[in-house]
């Protein structure tokens, strides 16, 4: 691999290659939705996308803007209303993995995309949870994909939206949530893995030229590098102008105005 | 028998100030129009109910129309902020705004239940999270059959559900298709529906997954072709993915925000003026 690529770029890759053909992944909007198509365009094309706004076995050509755009639409095997995506598909258990992105995550998987500072008082109001807590205890694994850095991988958020191992151990298990919970998180660094007992998401692959003490130095708690931590392969060719090609479709496709002409 | 009318008639007869006021569309169908003609006339302390805010309630919002938001997501679908509704909840501005915030998966079953005449809906959500702390309306049930512990929601009745479809026949049945969201439920749920839509035909064709309203649950249907743009009418329009990146910069600052909403849409009489208007060489 000589071109260079840069950490997203990486980020997205490796999430990618976490998807195999025959998943039922529910697909969040933003990276993960990125990471799920170019997964379908490489090693996976027979993973299953849903997206919450009722389309089932989504191929977009062009990455959507928004989990409802037309090209999903048009590409779905079947689309459903909101109420049965998430009564019948999700919550009844047709969900293998949840791909959810985040503003905040902690040690154990929890994640927070509510507020930052005081409920009543916020000093950042977020969008708040849309699909996501559902997604993340009713998928059987939940993928997370976000950068790394003391804003994002916290010590203790503001808010727990989305439920990953709430306070490690079997706090997850004790609340009996269906799925089993955060099993891989991407990020532009490396993947982080839960510890098999206390759940505390580990750093299992650092990404190629990344240092353990920069994961650490980017990370609001005492990180923990595995200590069998293995190198993320770089990017193929093929990966990564397929990762290319789909991101200049999608800004192609989402600069161009569309006013009626009246 | 629905009546076939104009926006500005269905909104000044059919929504009240202090109205409880869904106006549902899931990314597809959003009824923008509806939200411009609830601004012009001035309507005020709306209860506004939608799972995705998007810009027709950061509109709304920005320009005073609500004092609670009931509401699962607000964001600016892969853009980022809806920065009036921040504005609103950090800052009190231009008033302070109740929210009561949900789940999609509670909010689209709330909707179901209140379609199906329920008090509430019953799901297995919210486990582990912190939103039940500060909501007091989703709370736990226990299952008398298995003794499983559940959540429930009271179901959502609105005043008014408003819409935006494809296609009506001069009755006023309604056909919708591509992605339906919750707007059956919606108006199924409401004491009252508004329902703007593409065109009027002779004769409405059911296609694949379509959605048939029959006009005797609805009150008005109101011909406005475009009237969801920037969202879009599968079929007849596709996203306007451009403006919603664009909504970004006009809605980051109270008083850009302002300029923008006087000139598009104060000034303009109705959607067709507003949409003529964007085209303006000075449009931001």
């Amino acid at each position: 691999m000589s071109e260079l690529y840069d950490p997203e770029e990486m980020m997205t890759i490796a999430a990618a290659r976490a998807l195999s053909d025959g998943d039922v992944c529910f697909v969040g909007i933003g990276l993960p939705s990125t990471a799920a198509n170019l997964a379908r365009l490489t090693k996976a094309p027979d993973v299953v996308l849903i997206y919450e706004s009722g389309c089932i076995g989504a191929k977009p050509d062009i990455l959507p803007l928004s989990i409802g755009d037309s090209e999903l639409v048009e590409t779905a095997d079947v689309v459903v209303s909101v109420p049965e995506i998430f009564r019948y598909w999700l919550q009844g258990g047709k969900v293998d993995v949840g791909f959810l992105g985040a503003a905040q995550l902690d040690r154990y998987g929890n994640i927070n995309t509510t507020i930052v500072g005081d409920y009543n008082a916020p000093k950042v109001r977020l969008p708040g949870a849309g699909g996501a807590p559902e997604i993340a205890t009713n998928s059987k694994q939940v993928f997370i994909t976000l950068k790394q850095s003391t804003r994002t991988f916290v010590d203790k958020p503001d808010f727990i939206t989305s439920a990953g191992y709430l306070t490690g151990g079997d706090a997850r298990a004790r609340l009996n949530v269906p799925g089993r919970g955060p099993t891989q998180v991407f990020s532009d660094l490396g993947i982080l893995q839960p510890d098999p007992v206390t759940k505390e998401l580990t750093m299992t692959s650092l990404h190629p030229g990344v240092t353990p003490e920069q994961a650490i130095a980017a990370t609001g708690w005492p990180l923990k590098i595995h200590p069998q931590a293995t190198v993320t392969p770089a990017p193929t060719e093929i990966e990564l102008q397929t990762l290319r090609d789909m991101k200049a479709r999608a800004a192609q496709a989402h600069s161009r105005s569309n006013l009626r002409a009246s | 028998m629905a009546d076939i009318t104009s926006l500005s008639s269905a909104v000044a007869g059919l929504i009240h100030d202090g109205d409880k006021v869904a106006m549902e569309g899931f990314t597809h169908l959003i009824p923008h129009a509806a939200g411009h003609e609830i601004i012009r006339q001035g309507k005020k302390d709306l209860t506004l109910i939608r799972m995705t805010p998007d810009l027709i309630y950061d509109q709304m919002i920005g320009m005073g129309c609500a004092k609670k938001l009931i509401f699962s997501w607000g964001g600016n679908p892969g853009v980022g902020s809806l920065h009036r509704f921040r504005d609103a909840v950090e800052n009190a501005w231009p008033r302070p705004l109740e929210i009561e915030e949900h789940s999609h998966a509670d909010m689209a079953c709330a909707y179901d239940a209140g379609a199906a005449g329920l008090p509430l809906a019953i799901l297995r959500a919210h486990r582990g999270t912190d939103l039940p702390k500060y909501n007091a309306t989703i709370r736990e049930i226990t299952c008398p059959f298995t003794g499983e512990t559940l959540v429930a929601v009271p179901s959502l009745r609105p005043d008014v559900a408003v819409i935006h479809a494809q296609q009506a026949d001069r009755k006023g049945n309604v056909l919708i298709w591509g992605i339906s969201g919750v707007q059956k439920e919606a108006v199924l749920a409401a004491k009252r529906a508004i329902v703007t839509v593409e065109e009027i035909v002779d004769k409405v064709a059911p296609r694949a997954n379509s959605v048939i309203l029959p006009h005797w649950v609805v009150s008005a249907v109101c011909p406005v072709p475009g009237g969801a743009f920037p969202s879009y009418a599968l079929g007849y329009s596709t996203r306007g993915n451009d403006f919603y990146k664009r909504w970004d910069a006009i809605a980051r600052d109270r008083d850009s925000f302002a300029k923008w909403m006087t000139r598009h849409v104060l000034e303009t009489k109705d959607f067709a003026e507003h949409t003529a208007s964007l085209s303006e060489p000075a449009h931001v």
